[in-house]
């Protein structure tokens, strides 16, 4: 069956479009604020998603942390998870020595403390540790040296200085080496100052002290216990294995027969990644929905001026079937003017809608990434609109008898 | 050339039938100026759109150049008007804000032809539907009466049709232009074209060789003109 040439459909569809910009531009409008805000909205859920990502991936890589689980007691009351002081110094050196695959182990055990340096003081988080900890959480020296094993075995009274309490006590740039600082009432050198790694959602890893964690268990909380070990695995494909192998370890070490009954747990970065991935998918997805429902209404939009335009123009379709048009003529005719105006909406809020989410990086710093995706996404859903929205006028169109289509006034 | 036997129409509405074709019978041959007369509800609308392919009997006959087209769905007689058939409407029905020589270009848009070709076409058919070549690129509705009843002359000619229907050609149009256009149709009769002209107009019917007059939905007089 022959039909219309395409260049014909072009032809005709610009004419009656342009025939009524104020309307073609008020109708089109609808859809540019409907797709603008839909590619704004995923914007910010997938920028979110994205600074989420690169926080936790800046915790360490391949970084497996291991936590101690509830304290145990005769009573059955139960305290928070973490509180226990289940974990030892004897089992971050069982994980170092007995696991396969592991490339550095950090037991860690950290408390705040009020800390003090020439007159000015400050309340921060002090970290006792091994010489292990910047290579497992990605940590690098802007001044001096970190904790040396020498540091840990000699129980040497040093400290590291985030850059943050570092500006808190000396000052802003000042090279603090060599000072002296009191915590807890006891004189610690400072032997370096790591690098900024900038404020993540988990906390920021400038705002902290680190001391030797024997040091630590010795003067400062008295008992031989760590609060987390981090483990950093070799590569990416071995996390599973290794995350087994600690927990069945520990199990063991502990006496734990039920591996639902253990006091700690070992979670890796892609458990803590998967979390907060599917937080904001769940974010987005509402975002999106949100804005989806202003799409909808620049849809109804369409099909309310489709139907005025078949209406208005009955005489036409009436001359166009009386000269030989088919009803997929005027089918395609109407369906392309339908199609046309989402898809310029289209176009319009794709550009409208990468802008806003410019401007809110620019203005509010916050993180939003335009993806292929959401583009793809968006000139689909608006050909989509024009066809969905423009199915009822076309076929009314379609079917007019021609006829009466002519008599029509 | 188009020849129908005993053809009735019948309208129901609800419970009412309306019958307003009632078993009609004639036909036409190649080359023919013929008026179908008679006074608005006698039917002859009716028949002009049977006969134009627009609509179908609802008993009875049509065999249009010997091909029965009584019982084709709407994309075939489509098909047919497409290429066999021109109308000539009383209210002219042009395309408003959009130029003369597409006006009449648009039935070759659904006919696969190159757009080159179809312009050459439609500027050959403007001036044997007599338009001044520097109205080719005026707005129709910057138009006269008579020039617009002229452009869809053209229109009707521009697929080169076996037949042309006028329905009221000159209702809208004052008695001096009405003359220029059935003018026009003489011609285009002379030049070969088959022509059948509806009105209720005496003076026009007066124009065309044969005269089929038709009351109540039957055939009362069926002559030839002297």
């Amino acid at each position: 069956m022959k039909i219309m040439l395409i260049t014909d459909l072009f032809e005709e569809t610009y004419f009656a479009i342009s025939a009524n910009k104020t309307r073609s531009g008020l109708t089109i409008l609808g859809i540019v604020i409907g797709i603008g805000s839909v590619i704004a909205m995923i914007s910010i859920g997938q920028g979110a998603a994205g600074s989420i990502e690169s926080n936790i991936q800046a915790m360490g890589s391949n970084l497996i942390t291991v936590s101690p689980g509830f304290q145990r007691t005769v009573s059955q009351v139960q305290a928070g998870r973490g509180t226990a002081q289940t974990l030892t110094m004897e089992d971050a050196k069982a994980i170092a020595e007995e696991v396969l695959f592991i490339q550095a182990v950090a037991p860690e055990l950290s408390r705040r403390y009020q800390i003090v340096a020439k007159g000015k003081n400050t309340n921060t988080s002090v970290v006792g540790t091994n010489a292990s900890y910047p290579s497992v959480k990605n940590i690098e020296i802007e001044q001096g040296s970190f904790i040396s094993d020498q540091n840990v075995n000699s129980l040497s009274k040093v400290a590291v200085l985030g850059p943050t309490t570092r500006d808190d006590l000396f000052g802003e740039g000042l090279n603090p080496v060599g000072q002296a600082i009191r915590i807890n009432g006891i004189n610690f050198k400072v032997i370096g100052v790591t690098q900024s790694k900038g404020g993540t959602a988990f906390g920021s890893q400038d705002d902290m002290i680190f001391i030797p964690i024997t040091t630590a268990q010795r003067f400062l909380a008295g008992s031989d216990y760590v609060s987390t070990i981090s483990v950093q695995a070799e590569s990416p494909q071995v996390m599973a294995q290794v995350q087994l192998a600690i927990t069945s370890l520990l199990l063991q070490r502990h006496n734990v027969a039920d591996p639902l009954l253990a006091d700690f747990s070992v979670l890796s970065q892609q458990d803590i990644l998967g979390a907060a991935t599917s937080m904001t998918d769940t974010m987005t997805i509402l975002l999106a929905a949100i804005a989806g429902i202003s799409l909808i209404v620049g849809g109804i939009g369409i099909m309310n001026m489709m139907m005025t335009t078949v209406t208005e123009r009955t005489r036409e379709i009436g001359l166009r079937k009386a000269i030989g048009a088919k009803r997929l003529d005027i089918s395609l005719q109407f369906l392309a003017e339908a199609v046309t105006l989402t898809f310029l909406g289209g176009i319009v809020g794709i550009i409208l809608g990468s802008g806003l989410a410019y401007g809110i990086t620019f203005f509010t710093d916050m993180a939003t990434k335009i993806s292929l995706f959401s583009i793809i996404l968006a000139f689909s859903v608006s050909a989509g609109i024009g066809i969905g929205f423009g199915y009822w006028p076309v076929q009314k169109a379609a079917k007019l008898n021609p006829i009466e289509a002519l008599r029509y006034e | 050339m188009l020849e129908v036997k005993n053809i009735t129409k019948v309208y129901k509405s609800g419970d009412i039938e309306t019958k307003v074709l009632k078993g009609i019978s004639f036909s036409i041959s190649d080359g023919e100026f013929v008026a179908i007369i008679g006074p608005s509800g006698s039917g002859k609308s009716t028949l002009m759109h049977i006969l134009g392919c627009l609509d179908v009997p609802t008993s009875g006959q049509y065999f249009f150049e010997g091909k029965d087209v009584s019982q084709l769905s709407d994309d075939e007689l489509a098909e047919i008007r497409k290429k066999k058939i021109g109308f000539v409407f009383q209210s002219f029905n042009l395309l408003p804000r959009a130029t003369v020589l597409r006006n009449a270009v648009l039935p070759l848009t659904y006919a696969n032809i190159s757009k080159g070709e179809r312009e050459k076409i439609a500027k050959k058919s403007l001036i044997s539907a007599g338009l001044d070549e520097n109205r080719f690129h005026h707005l129709s509705n910057q138009l006269s009466g008579g020039e617009m009843q002229r452009v869809a002359i053209a229109r009707a000619l521009v697929n080169d049709p076996a037949i042309i229907f006028a329905d009221e050609p000159t209702g809208n149009l004052d008695s001096k232009t009405g003359e220029l256009v059935m003018e026009t149709f003489r011609k285009l009769n002379e030049q070969g074209k088959t022509i059948i002209l509806i009105t209720h107009e005496k003076y026009i019917a007066d124009n065309a060789k044969r005269k089929i007059s038709i009351k109540d939905g039957e055939i009362i007089e069926d002559y030839v003109n002297n």
